[in-house]
C-alpha cells in the first residue's frame, strides 16, 4: 500500500542559500523543495549543487519531506544535478518543464542507471513532474499515469503564463483551465497535486483566497515561497473539527457495518458508500487520526 | 567566594564596596524585610513663588552645585532618541567636573558620544541596567578602573533606597512640564509615554532638573512627576527624537524565524495551564518575544479569554489588546511608540507606574509579583536555564538586565523565546558567559528547533507534551545545535573585573571580566 504523505505545503528554498536551507526543517512545512533551477543564477549552479548535496547529508530536516528540483536535462546542468543528488535519495526529485511521457521515461532511465551504479533500489525516491508549459498541460494525463514512480505533479504558474504569453492576474483566469486539467490528471492516477506559488508574501487575504480555491478544485497542497505563508496554507488544507468528527463517525460506522456484511448504509439520512468512506479516511489521515481496526 | 550558582565573586571591590553573593532567587525576600537600612530622602525648602526656570541647561547645572565625584542620573525613556544625557555630561565635562558616577536607568547607542569621558576621567563609575554599542565594548575592554554595576529595574530602585547609589543630580527629560516642574512624558511633540523609571531619582536626588521642549501652562497634567521634588526647570529646543524610541533592543519584526518562535511560544502559553480567564501577561522587547503578543491576541479572541493586566514595556500590540477588551488594564513603566503615549494620556485603564511599583523586590508587593506569564528574550541560556542578557558571544557588554530577572522572579510562567543560534553562534550553552537571570526562575525555553522545559516543573512539561508540542531535553537541544554550528572557542579574559551583575535583591549573581584578546585595543 502506498505510504501516505502529507503534502499540504512545499517550501521553496534557493539551493544557493545555506542560511535558509539549514532552517528548512523548522518552519513546519510538510515538505521543502531545495531548488537548483530557476532560483539559482547561472554562475552559481555548481556551488548550489555542492551546497545542496552537503546540506542533505548533514542537516536534520526533522519530519519534513525533502525534495530537490533539478535543472532540465536539456540544460548543461541537468545531468550533473542528477549525478550528484540521486545517490542521496531525497524523498523526491522534481523535474521542471515536463512536457511528455517520453521525457519522463528518459529521465527515469538516467535516474535508474545512477541508482544501479550506487546499488540503490528504484522504489525509494519518487519523482514529481512539474507542469509549466502548454505542451505539458496537453500531455499531463499521460505524464501522470504512465510511470508509478511519479507520485505528484505540480503546477508552475509563472512559467506557464510566460509560455502562454499572457500576464498573470490575481484571479488566475489565464491558468484556470490548466489548473483544472492538471488536477483531473492527478486524480485519474490517484497522486498528489500541488498548486503554484502565491507570489505576494504580504497579501495574506489573497493567499487564503487562492488556497481555498485550489482546495475546492482538488489540489492537495500548495507551493510556498516564504515560511510566513505556511500557516495559512495548512489552515486551509487541514480539515475542520466538524469535518474530522463527521469523518470519524463515517469510518467507525462503516467498519461496524462491514463486519456485519453491509456495504451501503445511511448516516443522518445520507447514503454512505465506498467513495464517501474513502474521502473520510483521507480526512482522518490529514488530521493524524488513526482508528484501531477493532 | 562562590555564589549559589558556582560563580566566583570577590568579597570586596575598591570603589564599590563589600559584595554579597547570590544565594537564591527568593532567599533574601523570605525574611520579609530588607537588611540594609533605607536612607532618608533629601529635605528641601522653597519660598513662595520662587522661580525655578533657568535660561539654559548650563545654568540649571551650575545652580545644582556640580562637584568632582558627583553622581548624575538619567532615565532612558527616550531610548535611542535621547540627547539630554550626552548634552548634560558634555556640559559637566566643559565645567571641568571629574570623577562622575553615571547612574542612568540604561545606556543605549545614542549615548556613545560620552565614550571619551570614560577615557579622560570625567566618568569613572557607571550604574545602569544596560550598556550597549561602543560603551559596551569599551567597558568589556577595561576602559574604567572601577567595574560598572548592572542592576535590574527593580534592583535599581532598591539600590537608590539603600544609598548604594546616592544621586547628587537627576536630569529628567520630559515631553511636557510647567514652570514648577510638574512633568510628564505622555504629551508634547517628543512624547515618549511613561516616565516610570525616573520617579525614584526625583524622590532621592539632592538636586533635580526637569528639561523639556514643551513648557505648558501650570499645571502640567498628568502629574507624572510632581513639583515638590523639582529644583530647576529648563526649556530646550529638543529633548530628543521620540521616533527613535522603538530602536535599540526593541524590534518589531516580520522575520519568518521570529514569527515561528513566537508562534511556538504562544502555543506553549496556551497549553501551559496558565492561559485562563484573568491571566496577566508581559512580553519583552526582543523581536521574537514581541511577536508573541500578536499570536496571544489571536488565541484570546478565538478562545474568548479575557485577561487581567498587561505589564511592563508597553507596545502598540498591548494597546490594541486593551482596546479590544482582551485585558482590563495596562500597567506601563515604559512605552515604546506614539500610539502607546496617546493611550496612556487618554485611557484611564492605561496606568503609568513607577519602577518601584513595577519591580522593586523590597516593598509590600511589586506588580511583577502578580504576574502570571512573561515572555523574555536571551543572548544565551545554559543547560541549567540560567540566562545571559548582558554580554554577547564576543564578550562585549551589549544588552540590558532591564526587567528580565524581576519579571522572571515574579511570574508563574517564564518563557524564554529565542533562536537556537544566531549567525554561527549557538545560544544554548553548557554555561553562559554571564548570568543575569537565574535558571530557577525560568520555566521553559522556546526555540525553532524544540521546546525545553526546566525539569523542576514536571506538571508544565506534562501539559505541553499532552498538547503535542515538540519537547526536548535542553542537553539534547544543546548538542543538536552544536552539531550545526560547532562549538565556538571559549573567550579569554584577564583577572580584572569590569562589571558586577547585581541580582534584584542586591546580591551579586555574576561578574564580567576584561576580555584578554581585546586588552590592547586603543580606546581613542
Amino acid at each position: 500500500m502506498k505510504k501516505f504523505k502529507k503534502r499540504r505545503s512545499m517550501l521553496y528554498i534557493p539551493g544557493n542559500n545555506p542560511a535558509m536551507i539549514q532552517q528548512g526543517g523548522v518552519y513546519g512545512a510538510d515538505s521543502v523543495l531545495l531548488d537548483l533551477e530557476d532560483s539559482v543564477a547561472l554562475n552559481q549552479k555548481d556551488s548550489a549543487r555542492i551546497l545542496v548535496r552537503n546540506m542533505i547529508k548533514s542537516i536534520d530536516f526533522y519530519d519534513t519531506e525533502v525534495c530537490v528540483r533539478v535543472n532540465h536535462l536539456s540544460t548543461p546542468f541537468g545531468l550533473a544535478d542528477l549525478e550528484e543528488i540521486v545517490p542521496l535519495q531525497p524523498s523526491a526529485i522534481r523535474y521542471p518543464k515536463t512536457e511528455s511521457a517520453e521525457e519522463v521515461g528518459n529521465l527515469l532511465q538516467i535516474i535508474e542507471k545512477i541508482e544501479d551504479r550506487h546499488g540503490l533500489q528504484h522504489t525509494t525516491m519518487t519523482v514529481h513532474a512539474m507542469i509549466e508549459t502548454a505542451m505539458g498541460v496537453q500531455n499531463v494525463f499521460e505524464i501522470a499515469s504512465k510511470f508509478t514512480r511519479i507520485d505528484a505533479i505540480t503546477v508552475g504558474g509563472q512559467d506557464l503564463t510566460a509560455d502562454m504569453n499572457i500576464i498573470y492576474t490575481p484571479d488566475g483566469a489565464g491558468i484556470d483551465f490548466a489548473r483544472k486539467r492538471i488536477v483531473m490528471a492527478a486524480k485519474a492516477s490517484h497522486i498528489d497535486i500541488l498548486d503554484t506559488v502565491f507570489p505576494d508574501v504580504n497579501d495574506e487575504e489573497g493567499l487564503r483566497r487562492e488556497t481555498e480555491y485550489a482546495k475546492k478544485i482538488g489540489f492537495t497542497g500548495k507551493a510556498v515561497i516564504n515560511p510566513r505563508q505556511i500557516d495559512i496554507i495548512h489552515e486551509v488544507f487541514t480539515p475542520t473539527e466538524e469535518e474530522i468528527r463527521k469523518a470519524y463517525r463515517i469510518v467507525k460506522e462503516f467498519r461496524a457495518n462491514a463486519a456485519a456484511g453491509i456495504g451501503v448504509f445511511a448516516i443522518d439520512g445520507k447514503m454512505i458508500d465506498a467513495p464517501v468512506v474513502h474521502r473520510a479516511e483521507y480526512i482522518l489521515k490529514l488530521a493524524n487520526i488513526e482508528i484501531a481496526q477493532n | 567566594m562562590l555564589n549559589s550558582l558556582g560563580r566566583e565573586i570577590p568579597e570586596f571591590i575598591q570603589g564599590i564596596g563589600t559584595l554579597e553573593p547570590f544565594q537564591g532567587a527568593w532567599t533574601k525576600l523570605r525574611k520579609g524585610w530588607m537588611d540594609e537600612p533605607t536612607i532618608p530622602a533629601p529635605n528641601k525648602a522653597y519660598l513662595p513663588h520662587q522661580n525655578k526656570l533657568c535660561n539654559s541647561l548650563e545654568e540649571a547645572i551650575e545652580r545644582s552645585g556640580p562637584h568632582n565625584g558627583m553622581t548624575v542620573s538619567f532615565h532612558h525613556h527616550l531610548r535611542n532618541g535621547d540627547i539630554i544625557l550626552v548634552k548634560t555630561l558634555a556640559i559637566l565635562h566643559n565645567m571641568g567636573i571629574r570623577d562622575i558616577t553615571l547612574a542612568s536607568s540604561s545606556l543605549i547607542e545614542c549615548h556613545d558620544p560620552i565614550f571619551p569621558f570614560l577615557c579622560d576621567g570625567t566618568i569613572t563609575r557607571i550604574y545602569s541596567s544596560g550598556i550597549r554599542s561602543q560603551l559596551g565594548r569599551a567597558i568589556a575592554m577595561g576602559a574604567l578602573d572601577i567595574p560598572v554595576v548592572i542592576q535590574s529595574h527593580g534592583g535599581r530602585v532598591r539600590g537608590i533606597h539603600t544609598g548604594k547609589v546616592q544621586i547628587d543630580l537627576a536630569v529628567i527629560a520630559a515631553s511636557a512640564a510647567d514652570c514648577e516642574g510638574n512633568a510628564t512624558g505622555a504629551s508634547g511633540k517628543s512624547a515618549f509615554g511613561s516616565i516610570g523609571y525616573a520617579v525614584i531619582d526625583v524622590r532621592y536626588a539632592k538636586q533635580v532638573v526637569v528639561v523639556t521642549d514643551n513648557l505648558v501652562d501650570y499645571p502640567c497634567i498628568p502629574l507624572s512627576i510632581t513639583q515638590n521634588f523639582i529644583d530647576h526647570v529648563v526649556v530646550v529646543d529638543s529633548i530628543g527624537d521620540a521616533t527613535k524610541i522603538a530602536t535599540g533592543t526593541t524590534r518589531i519584526t516580520n522575520s519568518p524565524m521570529d514569527l515561528r518562535i513566537a508562534k511556538l511560544a504562544a502555543e506553549v502559553i496556551e497549553n501551559s495551564g496558565f492561559f485562563v480567564p484573568g491571566f496577566s501577561f508581559q512580553v519583552g522587547a526582543g523581536g521574537a518575544s514581541l511577536a508573541v503578543a500578536k499570536f496571544i491576541r489571536e488565541k484570546m479572541k478565538t478562545r474568548d479569554i479575557k485577561g487581567s493586566f498587561l505589564l511592563g514595556g508597553i507596545t502598540s500590540y498591548c494597546v490594541d489588546m486593551l482596546n479590544d477588551g482582551l485585558f482590563e488594564t495596562i500597567f506601563d513603566v515604559q512605552s515604546f511608540d506614539a500610539t502607546v503615549s496617546n493611550s496612556l494620556l487618554n485611557n484611564r485603564r492605561h496606568i503609568e507606574i513607577p519602577a518601584a511599583l513595577y519591580a522593586n523586590p523590597f516593598n509590600c508587593g511589586c506588580i511583577t509579583n502578580k504576574l502570571d506569564v512573561v515572555v523574555l528574550g536571551a543572548l544565551e541560556i545554559d543547560v541549567d536555564f540560567n540566562v545571559n542578557v548582558i554580554t554577547g558571544s564576543e564578550g562585549y557588554v551589549r544588552g540590558a538586565s532591564g526587567g528580565h530577572s524581576d519579571t522572571a522572579s515574579g511570574a508563574k510562567l517564564t518563557v524564554v523565546a529565542c533562536p537556537s543560534f544566531r549567525g554561527r553562534i549557538p545560544i544554548i550553552k553548557k554555561r553562559v558567559h554571564t548570568v543575569v537571570t537565574p535558571g530557577e526562575t525560568v520555566h521553559v525555553l522556546v526555540t525553532e528547533r524544540g521546546i525545553a522545559v526546566n525539569p523542576a516543573f514536571k506538571e508544565l512539561e506534562e501539559n505541553l507534551r499532552k498538547a503535542g508540542l515538540n519537547i526536548k531535553d535542553i542537553h539534547d537541544l544543546e548538542i543538536e545545535v552544536d552539531k550545526i554550528t560547532g562549538v565556538p572557542d571559549p573567550l579569554e579574559y584577564t583577572d580584572k573585573i569590569v562589571g558586577v551583575v547585581e541580582y534584584r535583591d542586591g546580591t551579586v549573581i555574576d561578574v564580567i571580566h576584561q576580555l584578554l584578546e581585546k586588552s590592547d585595543y586603543k580606546l581613542y
